[in-house]
Parts: structure tokens; C-alpha cells; sequence
């Protein structure tokens, strides 16, 4: 410390999609504080949407210019290098359709704070004209903020602070859901005690490598590693308690009890938010600590993932066929995915060449998973009993007869679930498979075989959650309609337009999957910054 | 480059779209659109079938485009004689087919007017069908084991939704049962092609380039086993085999005949093509086993038969014991065997799609696929007894028609084998015999109990057949008789390209007696 005080340098254009975002969030504010109630709607929803699109904008301007990062930007704090662009560009995407659901009339209550059923709620309700809290849209600003940061995170501190500004509207969000309200706040309670727990190891675990390593940034921690013990206490109680915060944001087993419940008791497209934009931010974060900042340890921590993987993936899968209610059982599914996603995570060797394949393959898994599941959430808003969404299974049955383009296009997205060829999914599955068993035939791979081992629990894995998906196709075309079914609600515009990309993206690259996977391919080719 | 696999390809799937998109109400027009199709397949087919040299090259028609490049996959089609033979199969029986579901989706009535199965959408049927004629050809003529592996697992869908939506009472129960055990299998085959690619290290999925690329005992063993599995369970064999009764007996005449007469070819295609040219070693390490197998479906599948009071389930059985014979002679490592084995499978599939077709008219006339609901049809009926008398012989594999010619020529191959382990293999061969015993039994049973004897009281209000139901039954029982006699065109057309399989898994090729049988 030479006591001058140097001012730090701010790559601005880089992180250009980052502040127009959070400076949209803070507008979306403002608005609240100031506009008059009739407007505020007006106001917030083309906000949204133009930040929305104009970070896209500046993140495909990024790309096009060819002006991508290879160093560090904010003084070593973020890292916005090909994979955290690519990662940006698909959460902003699945931002754009989310909030498209989130505009559809009706999922969001007037009051949060008025007690359900009371005399207040019903002042509230009439007070609002049907439109709800509309502090919504400034909170998932707020919300996709963080999920652009949790990913290019570059330190750890910097990470705990994304996963903050990503979790906290979230826990909020969860619990704005108009009907079924008491679910609703409890959701949102469990996921923020969960939550917050889970932060808590994380921040503990930043400590302890911190004592370790004497720094914070992920390349640092990866040179510490390097030069002194590896086997120290330190270090490995501080991985574990990291280990535990990161995959408890992707609802990987053992940490996996709070998706279900969450899922279902949230605001549907809220969960649609939770269940692509924040898995894919949870992803990147995670690949980001486990390879870069853990890549000299991979010898230690990859049989835990390993078993942490294998365990998701069956767990997810085997307890999705026991769920009768349709959340619940994507949630279930999410779950698995997550496994799946895992194995790829997995998928490292010496060279870097095969590096990038495997990080191309998890890129491609999460944009094309992210994209079905938004549509498939949409799918759910729209079939309808009085009190609310139909959740329960046994309502759908029949569904196939009384709206078949809505149920074909459900099937179609639950095929791709099960990774059936010719949908995206089945190309998003192949992908981190063969990623997985091309490490394990690495010469001096520590896994070796287990790899083959994990691919084949994979596969197995696949064929329990195809029943369950199967299930919900037999549910909804081969059994009769119930004489009162639920009522299928007429799409607003937004919703049609959510269907309808999510189904085009889903078929086109199950055909083409070369489309997404070759950016993907240039968005990997240069690994992570080190 | 030839364009003429893409455009067979192209044609179906392009009829399918127009045919979802025509307007509500038009489902005379549908099927008139489906049965133009797929008769315009049926003529193209043979044109380009006209010019396939069975003295060239092995792969002919080839046509090759990049499809994924990040993978290593090429869009890559071409036929042998073998592949071509069962494309030609496909595309008889589709026309067939849609001419003999006709009336599956319109709601059937049985004679008292009960509705058996209610009125369903016409179109969608009839585009599902020509989807499944795409996915049939293509998995057929796919070079590309990765396009291949698409088009083995896309297909299921199709059936699924066939045997689902238009299936009888059981529909749904049979349908997961069937589109689960052969996900399963597709799946392990999934990690054996992964494997493949892995291992051989080529960057390529093209099966000509792959041909002899793995060369650990060991890593064959694995990868054999990976396909293995998932074609056993395709053709179906026994212990994996449950899936198809119930499969069969639930899904319509029509769907059924493309289950049982194509889609499970694709299984014993598959061992002939992949499992004995990509992992040599390892299919003769496994020959004992899988022959024993294969003569315990074949023995299995004809006991059961007999005893099955069901007559689509029994000719699933049936089936069941063909398909065992198949695979006996594709494992036999007999030129005469193997050619028998792809023989086999194109008779199979006009032998037991007669059957299917002529058993489905006798259902629909009564609404009871129940043997003892029927007695005496030969009198009301005699055209339907008489078709489905000769669709029965043909089963029962009786000289002169044309599976006597297949099975004759797989046992002979099998029984005369200069393979490893030919003493097991004569064994298999004369314990396999006995089913032809057992044949007779299980077909001429069902035979008298139906046609024969009393006629029963339901059965008197029969119609005979009628011109559209004779023109499905008719070309069937043409070819049975016509390969019957004179089997060469098929076998000239087979004859080169299984001695290349054999000469890929290195066994001595004896010379084949043409036109064996006869």
C-alpha cells in the first residue's frame, strides 16, 4: 500500500448489458415511488421489455464487433469473456419471454401484506383493477441483474453478492401469487430460509478459502492451489461449504427439497424465471468455481460431483413419477435435468480443445432446456379451474380432445424432456454424454471407466423420467375428458408469442441443432478467462 | 450423390403436412391424399429399386450432406441389397395399410351397432402414418449410424400415438409398454454409438468408415452388447419379447402389420448390419448365447401361440417364433443362413401382415378378436376363409409359398454351418424344426375353430369381403405366392450384399445354392 489512491477502471462497454439492467431496475423504481397507479403498468411494461432487449442488443453488438474480453474487466471482478456472453445472451432471451408471461393479467396479487381473505385483500383487489403488485417488474430487473452477474462473477466475494441481488427479489417474487396465496407465502418463506442458510455456507466457505488462498479471485485460489498444500483443511472444508452453497441454487441432491415446493406454490411465471433464467446463471457459476477456481483440485473434487450427479439424477427422476401435481413434477424433472447437466460439469481432461467441447455441450444443454421449460410453464397458465391453475394431474385428462394444439404442443415439449431425437432436448443429452465419456477414455483420467459408469445411470435415469413425462401424454390423449374439466383460458398475445417461439426453437434446432450449436461452439472455443 | 433416398424421404413427410392442414370435415379427401402418397412412394421406389446393380458397388443411391458438423454427423444414405429389399417391403405394406384402415378412425360399429372403438381424427392417423413411412425408410437407408440411431428411437412416437389414439380397450396400458422397454433399449445403444465414436476416434458416424475400427476385444464385447440389447428387444427376443402381444393385439390391423412386419425388422436388420460387421469378434465370443436364445423364442413363441385364446395375440406369438428363426440365421455365419435370415424378413412381413390384415377384417365384422366367438365363417364368408386360409399356409412357412423358402434356407444354413461351434449350431438347427410341427398346430387350430365347424349365431349376419378389403388381401397373397415359387429377384438382390457382411466378420463363405428349395 503505497497510500496513493488509484482510481479503478471500468470496462464499460463490456459491461454495457449489465447496467442498462440494473439502471432499468432502478427507474422501474422510481416509478413506483412517483407515477400514479393507473400508469405505472404502462410505464413498467415496455421499460422492462426495451432493457430486456436492449442489453441483448449490446451483448450481440459485443459478439458482432468481435470485441470480446480475454482479460478481466472491473479490476479482476467480472469476467465477461465467450461463455459469460453466451450465458448472458440466453438468460436475456428467456428474460424477455418470462416477462411476457409475467405481463399476462391475473398472477399476481394486489397486496402481498393484506391477510388472505381478510376485508383488506378485497380493498386492495379493488383498488388495483386486476393488475397486481407491479412492483413485480423492477424486482425481476433487479432478479436478471444478478443472474447476469452470478455467472461472470470473477471472485468469490463478487459471486455472494450476485447470488444476493438474484435471490432476494426472487424470495419475494415467490410469494406474490394471487390465488392459492397461503402456498404461495409459504413457498416463499421456505425458499428464503433455505436460501439464506445456503448463502451462509457460501459466504463461510469464501472465508475459508480465503484463508487459505490469502485472496478471493478464482484464478488466484486456482495458483494458490498450485504452489501450496492442496490436501489443506482449509481448503477443503472451505470447497465443500462453497460446493453446498452452488448446488443448492441448482437443486442438485441432497439440496434439492426445496424445488418442488417452491415451484409450485410461485407465481407460474415466476417458476418459469426460476426454472431457466436462474438454472442457467446457477450453472455458469457453478462451472466458473469448479473449473476455474477449483481446476487445479479436479482430482479431488470430481468424485463427489460425481456421486452428487448420479444421486440427482436418479432422485429427480424416480420421485417425479410419485407427483401428482404438474408443477411439482416439472419441478421433479428440473431436478433430474440438473443431474444431467452435472454429468457434463463433470467432463474435463487435460486438453483444453476437449474442455471447450464439454463446455459447448452444457451450453447448448442449458439454452435449449431453458427455452422448453419457459414454454411449458406457459402451457400450465393457461389450463384453468376456478380457483386458479389446474394443477392436479387427474385434470388434465382428455385434454388432447378439447384444445389439441395446446396439448400436441405440451406433448411435444415433454418429449423433448424425455430426449427424444428430433426434438432439442435429445441433442442437448447426446451432447453432455459424449462430452462425459470422451474424458473418461482421456489417457490418465482420473474417473476413466466410472465416466462410461455415470453415462450409463444417465441413460437409466432418462428411461425412468420418460415414464413420467409418458404419463402426462397418456393422461392428456388417450384418456377420456373429465365431464367438468378445467377451462382452457384464451391466450393473450404474450403467451402466444412465449408458445410459439419456445415450440419453433424446440423443433428448429431438434432438426438443425448445428443453429445453436455452432455459436455455442465460438462461445466455448476460448474457455473461461483465467 | 444420388438425390433418390432424400426424395423417397421427402415425398411421405411432405404428404404428411399437407394432409394435417387440410381443412376440417375433409377426411374422405385425407385419405385419398395418404393413399396417393403413398402409392407415389410405392412407383418411385421401384424405379430407383430398377436400377440398383446387385453386382456393384455395395452402397448404391448414396447421398451424403453435412448435417451436424460439431458432432461429426453427416446426413448419409445409401442402400445395400439387404436395406434396399426391406425399403421395398415398407413401401408395399403402406399403401396397404392405409387402405386397410380405411374405416379404423371412423369409429367402428360392430354388427349390433355397439360402437367398438369411437370416432377419432382421420387426419391425424392418416399423417402419422406417413411420418412413420419417412422414419421407415430413412432407418432403413441411413449410412449414418448416428441418423440411424434418430430415426430407430423418432419412430417410436408415430406408433405410439397409433397404438394410443386408436388402438382397442388396453391402448394406453400397451402403448407405454411398448414405446418404454424400447426407449430403454435405444437408450443403451445411445452410449454404445457414443462409445463407438469415442473409441474409434475417426470423428465420423459413417458406417462403411467404421467397419473394423474397434479393435479391444473387450471395448467390442461393450459396444456389442449396447446394440445387442436394444435390437433384441426391438425384434423382439425372448426374454424381452413381452412387450409385443400386447402391443400387437392392442394397436389397429394396420398399425400392427407396421409394427410387426417393419418396425421389428429394424431390430434383426440391425444385428445383421451393425452388430456383425462393426463388433466381429465379439458377435462370435456371443454366438452360443444368442442362439440359445433364439431357438427358445422359437420353440417359446410357437407353445404359447397355441394356447392364446386371442387371435392377434396369437399371431404376435407367432411372430415371436419367426423372428427367433431370423435371428438364428443371422448368427448362424452361413452365407445360405444369413440370406435366408434377410429372406426371411421381407416374408415375414407380407406373411404375418396378411394375417394381421385378414384376422382385423374378421374382428371388425364382430368386434371380438376371440377365437371361440367365431365358427363356421368359411359358409357366410367364403372369400375372407379362403384369404385367410392362404395368409395362415404362409405362416406356417408350407412349401410353395414364399416364408417355406426363407425358413427352409435358415435351417439348412444353420444345420450345414462351418462356424465355430457348427455341432451346437446343427443341434439348434433340428431342435428349431420342431416348431414347424408347432406352426401347423397353432394356425390350422385357429383355422378350424374360426372358419370351420357350426356357424355361430353372430357370425351368420356376416358380409363377405369387399372390394376394398379384396384389393388389400390380394397384391399380400400375390407376393406370397409369387416369391413362393420364384424367390431369385429377392435373392439376387441379397445374395451379394450378405457375402460382404461376411467377408467384414471374416467367415469363410460357402457359395449359395440359388433358389434353394426349389
Amino acid at each position: 500500500m503505497n497510500g496513493a489512491f488509484e482510481a479503478p477502471t471500468i470496462e464499460y462497454g463490456a459491461l454495457a448489458p449489465l447496467l442498462v439492467i440494473f439502471g432499468a431496475a432502478i427507474i422501474g423504481v422510481l416509478v413506483e415511488a412517483f407515477a400514479p397507479r393507473y400508469l405505472r403498468k404502462a410505464i413498467h411494461v415496455p421499460l422492462t421489455l426495451l432493457s430486456v432487449a436492449g442489453a441483448f442488443a449490446l451483448v450481440l453488438l459485443q459478439v458482432v464487433r468481435g470485441q470480446v474480453s480475454t482479460a478481466p474487466s472491473a479490476m479482476g471482478a467480472l469476467a465477461v469473456d465467450g461463455p459469460s456472453l453466451f450465458i448472458w445472451g440466453v438468460i436475456l432471451v428467456l428474460s424477455f419471454v418470462c416477462v411476457l408471461l409475467i405481463n399476462d393479467e391475473g398472477h399476481f396479487v394486489a397486496s402481498a401484506a393484506a391477510v388472505p381473505g381478510s376485508s383488506d385483500e378485497e380493498e386492495a383487489e379493488a383498488e388495483s383493477h386486476g393488475v397486481g403488485h407491479t412492483e413485480v417488474y423492477p424486482l425481476v430487473l433487479f432478479a436478471v441483474g444478478g443472474m447476469l452477474l452470478f455467472p461472470a462473477s470473477h471472485d468469490l466475494l463478487m459471486m455472494f453478492v450476485a447470488l444476493e441481488v438474484m435471490s432476494l427479489p426472487l424470495y419475494l417474487l415467490c410469494g406474490l401469487a394471487r390465488r392459492r396465496r397461503l402456498l404461495s407465502q409459504e413457498a416463499s418463506m421456505k425458499y428464503f430460509l433455505l436460501g439464506a442458510f445456503s448463502s451462509a455456507f457460501f459466504l463461510y466457505g469464501t472465508a475459508m478459502i480465503y484463508g487459505f488462498a490469502g485472496t478471493v479471485s478464482l484464478p488466484g485460489i486456482n495458483q494458490a492451489m498450485a504452489a501450496g498444500n492442496s490436501l489443506d483443511p482449509l481448503l477443503l472444508i472451505g470447497f465443500a461449504m462453497l460446493g453446498v452453497g452452488l448446488l443448492f441454487k441448482i437443486g442438485a441432491a441432497p439440496f434439492q427439497a426445496w424445488k418442488p415446493d417452491v415451484y409450485q406454490g410461485a407465481p407460474t411465471p415466476i417458476t418459469a424465471l426460476m426454472a431457466s433464467g436462474t438454472l442457467v446463471a446457477a450453472f455458469g457459476a457453478v462451472l466458473r468455481v469448479f473449473w476455474v477456481g477449483l481446476g487445479n483440485l479436479d482430482w479431488n473434487w470430481r468424485p463427489v460431483i460425481w456421486v452428487v450427479a448420479a444421486l440427482t439424477m436418479i432422485v429427480g427422476s424416480i420421485l417425479a413419477i410419485t407427483q401428482t401435481e404438474i408443477k411439482r413434477m416439472l419441478a421433479y424433472s428440473s431436478i433430474a435435468h440438473a443431474g444431467f447437466l452435472l454429468v457434463g460439469v463433470l467432463a474435463t481432461s487435460a486438453s483444453p480443445a476437449r474442455n471447450a467441447d464439454s463446455l459447448k455441450a452444457i451450453l447448448f444443454y442449458l439454452a435449449v432446456y431453458g427455452i422448453t421449460t419457459v414454454g411449458a410453464f406457459a402451457v400450465v397458465t393457461l389450463i384453468r379451474d376456478p380457483g386458479g391453475e389446474a394443477g392436479h394431474l387427474s385434470r388434465w385428462a382428455g385434454l388432447g380432445k378439447r384444445a389439441p394444439m395446446l396439448a400436441g404442443t405440451f406433448a411435444f415439449f415433454l418429449l423433448a424432456f424425455a430426449g427424444i431425437p428430433l426434438t432439442s432436448g435429445f441433442f442437448g443429452k447426446y451432447a453432455v454424454f459424449a462430452a462425459a465419456l470422451e474424458s473418461g477414455t482421456q489417457a490418465g483420467d482420473g474417473l476413466g471407466g466410472w465416466m462410461a459408469g455415470l453415462v450409463v445411470v444417465g441413460v437409466i435415469a432418462s428411461a425412468i423420467a420418460a415414464f413420467f413425462y409418458v404419463r402426462v401424454i397418456v393422461l392428456m390423449f388417450f384418456s377420456e375428458p373429465a365431464a367438468d374439466g378445467p377451462s382452457i383460458a384464451v391466450p393473450s398475445m404474450g403467451t402466444v408469442a412465449v408458445i410459439a417461439v419456445s415450440l419453433l426453437v424446440t423443433v428448429g434446432v431438434g432438426l438443425y441443432p448445428e443453429s445453436v450449436l455452432g455459436i455455442a461452439n465460438q462461445a466455448a472455443s476460448s474457455l473461461f478467462i483465467r | 450423390m444420388s438425390p433418390w433416398l432424400p426424395i423417397l424421404m421427402a415425398v411421405p413427410v411432405v404428404g404428411a403436412i399437407v394432409v394435417a392442414l387440410l381443412p376440417k370435415g375433409s377426411d374422405k379427401l385425407a385419405k385419398q391424399v395418404t393413399l396417393l402418397v403413398s402409392l407415389l412412394v410405392l412407383v418411385l421406389t421401384g424405379v430407383m429399386a430398377a436400377g440398383f446393380k446387385p453386382s456393384g458397388e455395395r452402397f448404391q443411391f448414396v447421398a451424403e450432406y453435412n448435417w451436424i458438423p460439431s458432432f461429426g454427423v453427416k446426413f448419409g444414405v445409401g442402400v445395400d441389397g439387404v436395406a434396399l429389399v426391406l425399403i421395398a417391403l415398407s413401401v408395399v405394406l403402406v399403401p396397404i395399410v392405409v387402405l386397410a384402415s380405411w374405416h379404423d378412425a371412423d369409429g367402428v360399429k360392430a354388427a349390433d351397432g355397439t360402437l367398438i372403438t369411437p370416432k377419432r381424427s382421420v387426419k391425424t392417423y392418416f399423417s402419422l402414418l406417413l411420418v412413420l413411412e419417412t422414419m421407415m425408410i430413412g432407418v432403413f437407408a441411413a449410412t449414418d449410424i448416428f441418423l440411424f440411431y434418430v430415426f430407430f428411437e423418432a419412430m417410436l412416437i408415430p406408433m405410439y400415438f397409433m397404438i394410443g389414439s386408436y388402438g382397442g380397450a388396453q391402448r394406453s396400458y400397451a402403448a407405454v409398454k411398448f414405446l418404454l422397454y424400447s426407449l430403454f433399449g435405444g437408450l443403451l445403444m445411445l452410449v454404445a454409438v457414443i462409445g463407438l465414436y469415442v473409441v474409434a476416434g475417426k470423428q465420423t458416424f459413417m458406417f462403411p468408415e467404421l467397419v473394423g475400427a474397434i479393435q479391444d476385444p473387450t471395448m467390442q464385447k461393450w459396444l456389442f452388447g449396447g446394440f445387442f440389447i436394444a435390437f433384441a428387444i426391438k425384434a423382439p427376443l425372448w426374454p424381452v419379447h413381452t412387450w409385443l402381444p400386447d402391443a400387437a393385439a392392442q394397436a389397429p390391423a394396420g398399425a400392427a402389420v407396421l409394427l410387426v412386419g417393419v418396425l421389428d425388422k429394424v431390430g434383426t436388420f440391425g444385428m445383421l448390419r451393425f452388430c456383425l460387421e462393426l463388433f466381429p469378434d465379439a458377435a462370435k465370443a456371443f454366438t452360443m448365447p444368442i442362439v440359445v436364445l433364439a431357438v427358445i423364442s422359437i420353440i417359446y413363441g410357437a407353445i404359447v401361440a397355441i394356447g392364446q385364446t386371442d387371435m392377434k395375440r396369437l399371431i404376435a406369438y407367432t411372430s415371436i417364433s419367426h423372428f427367433g428363426f431370423i435371428v438364428l440365421g443371422v448368427f448362424a455365419m452361413s452365407s445360405v443362413a444369413q440370406s435366408g435370415a434377410a429372406l426371411y424378413m421381407v416374408n415375414h412381413g407380407f406373411a404375418t401382415g396378411a394375417l394381421f390384415l385378414a384376422a382385423g377384417f374378421l374382428i371388425a365384422r364382430r368386434g371380438s378378436p376371440f377365437i371361440g366367438d367365431y365358427g363356421g365363417v368359411q359358409k357366410v364368408a367364403p372369400v375372407l376363409a379362403g384369404f385367410f386360409l392362404i395368409a395362415g399356409l404362409a405362416g406356417l412357412s408350407l412349401p410353395g409359398l414364399s416364408s417355406f423358402v426363407s425358413e427352409f434356407m435358415v435351417m439348412i444354413g444353420t444345420y450345414s454351418s462351418q462356424a465355430h461351434g457348427s455341432g451346437a449350431l446343427a443341434a439348434a438347427a433340428v431342435v428349431s424344426a420342431v416348431a414347424v410341427v408347432l406352426a401347423a398346430v397353432y394356425i390350422l387350430w385357429m383355422v378350424q375353430r374360426t372358419m370351420n365347424g357350426p356357424t355361430a349365431e353372430p357370425v351368420k349376419a356376416f358380409k363377405d369381403l369387399n372390394a376394398r378389403e379384396i384389393w388389400v388381401l390380394a397384391p399380400l397373397v400375390a407376393l406370397i405366392i409369387g416369391f413362393g415359387f420364384f424367390p431369385k429377384p429377392l435373392l439376387d438382390v441379397i445374395n451379394p450384399s450378405v457375402q460382404q457382411t461376411l467377408t467384414n466378420v471374416q467367415v469363410p463363405t460357402s457359395t449359395i445354392a440359388e433358389g434353394t428349395g426349389q
